[in-house]
C-alpha cells in the first residue's frame, strides 16, 4: 500500500505545498491526477486503470512512468512507506 | 465516450527560490514538426534516425544574400566555398552553382574539389600543410597557392624551377586585431616584418607570380572591427607592394570567421542577438580597402572564404529519445540516439534542440546525453524541455557546418545525410555507413586469422 | 486629482540586500501629484520582493531572463502588453538594457513606450570603455589596464604598485595586495566573465554618488549627489546623506552633455582626502535609492515618466540637502498560495 505524506496540499494549477517541511513542487496534468489517487487510497494497478481511461496511451508505458514516478516521490520523501 | 487526452509522462520538481519555469527560461520549446516542407517523422521512416538534413533552399538563400550585401559596398567580390566547413560534395556544387569558388586546406580537399569540377585556376590553396606532390599537383593546375610559411615558400621556389613553371601565390598573413587569442601559428606576421621580408622573397626569387594577400584573424569573430583593421593592414602591404614593385596585386583573401545563429557556450546572450549581421562585417572590410592609399581603379577583388556563416543554420540533425534516467539528484536525463560522435559541434555550441511532435506546456529541467559509452558524451548540460518518453523525436538545429566534417566513427557507423532541394524533394547525399563499408578498409594479417574460443 | 492616467512596467524588484532600483522608482511614481500611475512587475525570479508588495506594484508578470535573447523577452512582453496596455517601460537593471534598447522599435509597434540611452552610449560607459572616454574627455579616473593573457597581467604585476582593484568584464571586483593574488583573481575573473580582465589602480577615499537624468540632447534634468556613510559587506550603502558640492553638478553636467545621455543614471565617484575626485563608474540606470532624490526634491522618474510621454519636463533647478536614507529591512508578510500563483502561472 502506497501511503502518501499527510496534509498534502495540492491545488488546481499543479502546485504542491508540503507543510511539514515547507517545500513545494510544481506536477504536470499525469502527475497531478496520481496524487489525487494517492490521496484517495488507490493501489497501483487501480491508479494504472484510471489513468488508462484517461489518457491516450497503453499499459505499458503508463505502469514503466508511474513506477518512475512513485520512486521520484520516494526520493522526494513525499511517500511514506510502502 | 468521449476522446482520451494527449498523454504525457508524469513529471514533479522542487520549486527552488531560484526556479526556472517556463516563464523565466527560454520559451522557444515550440515543436518543429516538419522541414523545409516534409514531416520530420516522414524522414525518420525513411532514412532512419538520427539524421542529417541539410536545405537546400537556405544555403542558396543565404549565399545569395551574403554576395549581395558585400558586392553593395565594394566593387569586385568574390566567394571561395570553405571545403573544410561541410565538403559533401552535393553541398560544395551548390555552393560552386551559385558562382562560388573552391577553398581547400589539404592534398585530399583539393583533390576533391577537382573532382567537382572546379577549375584549377578557381581553387585557392590554403594551410600549413602542403606536400611536394600537393605542391605540384596545384602548381600544374594553376592554382592560387596561399603561402604559410618560409619553409613553403623556398619549396615552391625550388618546384617552380624544376618544373618550369610560375606559381600563382599569395602569402598569408596574420595580425595584432585587437582580437585573441591571436591567430599567430599561420601565416607570417605583419606587426614584426615577416610578411613584407616574405613579399619581398617572393619578388626576388622571379619565379613566382604574386597575386594576392590573404589573412584569416580567428574564428566565431564577434568584431567587425577587427577585420576593419585586418582589411587595412592587408591594403597597406598591397599598396607598399605596388609602391617598391609596380604591381597591382589582383585580390585581397579576407578568409572566414564569419559567425553563425549558433549559441557559443558561456556566452550571456543567444548567438542570434550578439552576433553582428553580415552587413557589419562587410561594411568594416569594405571601408577598410576603400579607405586604404590604393587608388580606386587599382583596388583589388575581396575574395571571402565563409563557411559556418553560410551553411550552419542550413544543417538540422534528427534524432529520437532512446531512455529517460533520472539521475541520482532526482534531475532527468535524456538520452539519444545521436552523440558527440556525430555532433561535434556540442563541445563549444549550447544547440537549440526542439521536440519533432506536439508537447504541452510543462517543461522540465534535463541533461542531454547521447548514446555513447563515455562521459563526456554530452549534449547539453542543461536545458528545459517538455518531458519526451521513448521513440519521441528531436530536431537539433543549425548543424550544417563543421559536422559532416569533423564527424568521428565511434562504436557505431555514421547515418544517412540527405538534403531537401527547393521542390521539397529529399535526396540522399551522403550514404549511411555499413560494416562492410569499414571492415572493406581492414585488412588481418595471415597468422591471425584463426582462433579457437 | 490627476488628469492622465499610465500603466507602467518595471524590472528591478528585488529589493535584497543587493537591491535592484525597481521598488524605489515605482514608490517615486506612486507619488505623482499630476498623473495617476499603475505599476506592473517584470520580475525574473519568484522571490522578488517588489511582486509582493502590492500597494506599490498592483501586478506583476514573469519575465525570461535576458539570456534568453530578444525573441523570447518580446514574446513574453506581447503577451502581458494584451493584458495590461502598459504605456510606459522603465528597464532598472543593467544586463537586460541592451535587449531593451534592441526592442525599441516593436515595442513601440505594439504601444509600449521607454526612455533610454542608445547602444552606442551604453557601449561608451561599458566598464571596458569607461577609461577611454574618460581620458579623452579630461575626466580623472584611476587608471586602468586590460589584460588578456596571464604573462602579460605577471609582468605588470611585479613591476606594479599595489593595492590594486582587479575586476570582472561585466562585474565583481577585488582589492588585491600582491602578484600572487593578482593572477588568483585573474584565472577567478577570466573563468567566470571571460577576457579581458581589467587592472585599475586603487583609489582609496570617499564614495560619493550622482543620481541622474539626462533627456537625450544633452540637457541635464536633474542630478542629486550623496554621499555613502555606511557600506555593506556586499559594497552597497546602507545609509546615505545628500550634498552639496558644485563640482559633482559640474561633473555631472559635463558628463551628461558628452554622452547626451538618455534616460537614468548613476555617477560613482571616488573623493580622497586632499579633495581630488576619481570618476569609477556609470551605471546606465537609477540607482537603489533613487527615491532620496524625490524625498530631496527631484522626482526624476516621474520626470522620465513625463518626458517619455511627451509632457513638458523643465530641468530641476535645486534640491534639499541633508536629506538622508537609512535602508532597513521589514519581514513583509504574505501566503504560500502568493509564491504558488506566481510560480505555477508566472504573474500575480
Amino acid at each position: 500500500m502506497i501511503k502518501l505524506k499527510k496534509n498534502i496540499a495540492l491545488s488546481e494549477s499543479g502546485f504542491i505545498f508540503d507543510p511539514s517541511t515547507g517545500d513545494s513542487y510544481s506536477v504536470n496534468q499525469t502527475g497531478s491526477e496520481i496524487i489525487e489517487y494517492l490521496k484517495e487510497g488507490l493501489s497501483e494497478d487501480q491508479i494504472t486503470d484510471k489513468l488508462k481511461d484517461t489518457f491516450d496511451s497503453d499499459e505499458e508505458q503508463l505502469r514503466k512512468d508511474l513506477d518512475d514516478f512513485l520512486h521520484h516521490l520516494r526520493q522526494l520523501k513525499m511517500i511514506e512507506n510502502v | 465516450m468521449s476522446e482520451k487526452l494527449r498523454y504525457e509522462r508524469p513529471v514533479i520538481q522542487k520549486l527552488n527560490t531560484g526556479l526556472m519555469n517556463k516563464f523565466g527560461t527560454n520559451l522557444d520549446y515550440s515543436p518543429i514538426i516538419e522541414i523545409e516542407g516534409i514531416e520530420v517523422k516522414k524522414l525518420i521512416e525513411e532514412y532512419g534516425s538520427p539524421l542529417f538534413v541539410l536545405s537546400e533552399n537556405k544555403i542558396r538563400k543565404k549565399y545569395q544574400h551574403a554576395v549581395r550585401t558585400f558586392s553593395s559596398r565594394y566593387p569586385k567580390v568574390q566567394f571561395a566555398w570553405s571545403y573544410k566547413t561541410n565538403y559533401l560534395n552535393a553541398i560544395c556544387s551548390v555552393f560552386h552553382q551559385e558562382g562560388s569558388w573552391a577553398e581547400v586546406v589539404s592534398g585530399f580537399e583539393y583533390e576533391k574539389a577537382l573532382a567537382n569540377n572546379v577549375p584549377g585556376n578557381k581553387i585557392i590553396f590554403n594551410g600549413p600543410d602542403k606536400s611536394n606532390d600537393d605542391l605540384k599537383n596545384a602548381v600544374i593546375h594553376n592554382s592560387m597557392i596561399h603561402i604559410d610559411h618560409l619553409d613553403e615558400l623556398y619549396c615552391l621556389i625550388k618546384l617552380a624551377k624544376e618544373i618550369n613553371a610560375r606559381p600563382r601565390v599569395a602569402i598569408r598573413v596574420n595580425m595584432d586585431t585587437g582580437v585573441y587569442p591571436m591567430w599567430d601559428r599561420f601565416g607570417l606576421n605583419y606587426e614584426n616584418g615577416q610578411a613584407w621580408d616574405a613579399l619581398n622573397k617572393i619578388q626576388a626569387s622571379g619565379v613566382l607570380d604574386l597575386k594576392g594577400l590573404h589573412c584569416h584573424i580567428g574564428t566565431f569573430m564577434l568584431t567587425p572591427n577587427a577585420y576593419g583593421m585586418a582589411a587595412s593592414k592587408l591594403a597597406d602591404l598591397a599598396f607598399r607592394v605596388q609602391q617598391k614593385f609596380g604591381i597591382s596585386l589582383e585580390y585581397i583573401d579576407m578568409g572566414g570567421g564569419l559567425p553563425s545563429s549558433n549559441n557559443l557556450k558561456g556566452a550571456y546572450l543567444p548567438g542570434i542577438d550578439i552576433i553582428p549581421s553580415i552587413d557589419e562585417f562587410a561594411e568594416a572590410i569594405a571601408t577598410g580597402l576603400i579607405n586604404s592609399p590604393i587608388r580606386p581603379e587599382d583596388l583589388p577583388t575581396l575574395i571571402m572564404e565563409s563557411g559556418r556563416a553560410l551553411v550552419d543554420e542550413a544543417g538540422y540533425l534528427l534524432g529520437t529519445v532512446i531512455s529517460n534516467k533520472r539521475l541520482s539528484s532526482g534531475k532527468r536525463a535524456t538520452i539519444m540516439d545521436f552523440g558527440v560522435n556525430i555532433l561535434f559541434t556540442s563541445f563549444w555550441y549550447n544547440h537549440k534542440i526542439n521536440p519533432a511532435q506536439p508537447t504541452t506546456d510543462y517543461l522540465e529541467d534535463m541533461e542531454i546525453f547521447g548514446p555513447l559509452c563515455m562521459n563526456i558524451d554530452v549534449i547539453r548540460e542543461s536545458i528545459s524541455l517538455p518531458p519526451m518518453k521513448k521513440g519521441d523525436q528531436v530536431v537539433v538545429q543549425n548543424v550544417g557546418a563543421y559536422n559532416v566534417t569533423q564527424w568521428m566513427q565511434f562504436i557505431t557507423l555514421r547515418p544517412n545525410v540527405v538534403l531537401i532541394d527547393s521542390n521539397a524533394k529529399a535526396h540522399i547525399i551522403r550514404k549511411k555507413e555499413s560494416t562492410d563499408y569499414i571492415n572493406s578498409m581492414e585488412l588481418v594479417p595471415d597468422h591471425l586469422k584463426s582462433f579457437k574460443l | 486629482m490627476s488628469d492622465k492616467s499610465f500603466k507602467i512596467g518595471l524590472t528591478g524588484l528585488n529589493a535584497i540586500d543587493s537591491p535592484g532600483p525597481g521598488v524605489g522608482v515605482a514608490r517615486c511614481l506612486k507619488d505623482a501629484d499630476d498623473l495617476d500611475i499603475e505599476i506592473i512587475g517584470l520580475a525574473y525570479e519568484t522571490l522578488e520582493p517588489g511582486i509582493y508588495l502590492h500597494d506599490l506594484i498592483k501586478k506583476s508578470y514573469q519575465v525570461p531572463y535576458p539570456s534568453a535573447g530578444t525573441e523570447q523577452v518580446f514574446k513574453r512582453l506581447s503577451y502581458i502588453q494584451s493584458k495590461e496596455q502598459l504605456d510606459l517601460i522603465i528597464p532598472n537593471f543593467d544586463a537586460e538594457l541592451w535587449n531593451y534598447i534592441k526592442l525599441t522599435p516593436q515595442l513601440k509597434e505594439i504601444g509600449i513606450r521607454t526612455f533610454m540611452p542608445s547602444l552606442e552610449q551604453l557601449d561608451k560607459i561599458n566598464k571596458l570603455n569607461l577609461d577611454e572616454f574618460a581620458r579623452n574627455n579630461d575626466l580623472p579616473s584611476p587608471s586602468t589596464k586590460k589584460f588578456s593573457s596571464l604573462d602579460e597581467l605577471e609582468e605588470f604585476g611585479r613591476e606594479a604598485e599595489y593595492p590594486l582593484v582587479i575586476k570582472g568584464k561585466f562585474y565583481e571586483a577585488f582589492i588585491v595586495y600582491n602578484i600572487a593574488q593578482l593572477a588568483y583573481y585573474y584565472n577567478k575573473l577570466n573563468a567566470k566573465w571571460g577576457l579581458p580582465v581589467l587592472v585599475q589602480e586603487f583609489v582609496d577615499g570617499n564614495e560619493i554618488v550622482i543620481a541622474g537624468l539626462g533627456d537625450g540632447n544633452g540637457n541635464l534634468i536633474g542630478a542629486v549627489p550623496l554621499r555613502k556613510l555606511f557600506i555593506t559587506d556586499k559594497g552597497k550603502g546602507w545609509a546615505g546623506v545628500v550634498i552639496n558640492d558644485p563640482q559633482y553638478l559640474d561633473l555631472a553636467e559635463k558628463i551628461n552633455k558628452l554622452l547626451a545621455w538618455k534616460g537614468g543614471f548613476e555617477i560613482e565617484l571616488t573623493r580622497k582626502d586632499n579633495g581630488d575626485v576619481f570618476l569609477l563608474e556609470i551605471n546606465p540606470r537609477f540607482p537603489a535609492w533613487i527615491y532620496t532624490t524625490a524625498a530631496a526634491g527631484q522626482n526624476m522618474p516621474l520626470a522620465l515618466v513625463h518626458m517619455a510621454m511627451g509632457m513638458e519636463q523643465v530641468p530641476f533647478q535645486q534640491y534639499e540637502t541633508g536629506k538622508m536614507f537609512v535602508r532597513y529591512s521589514w519581514d513583509h508578510i504574505t501566503d504560500i498560495s502568493e509564491f504558488q500563483k506566481i510560480s505555477t502561472l508566472g504573474e500575480l
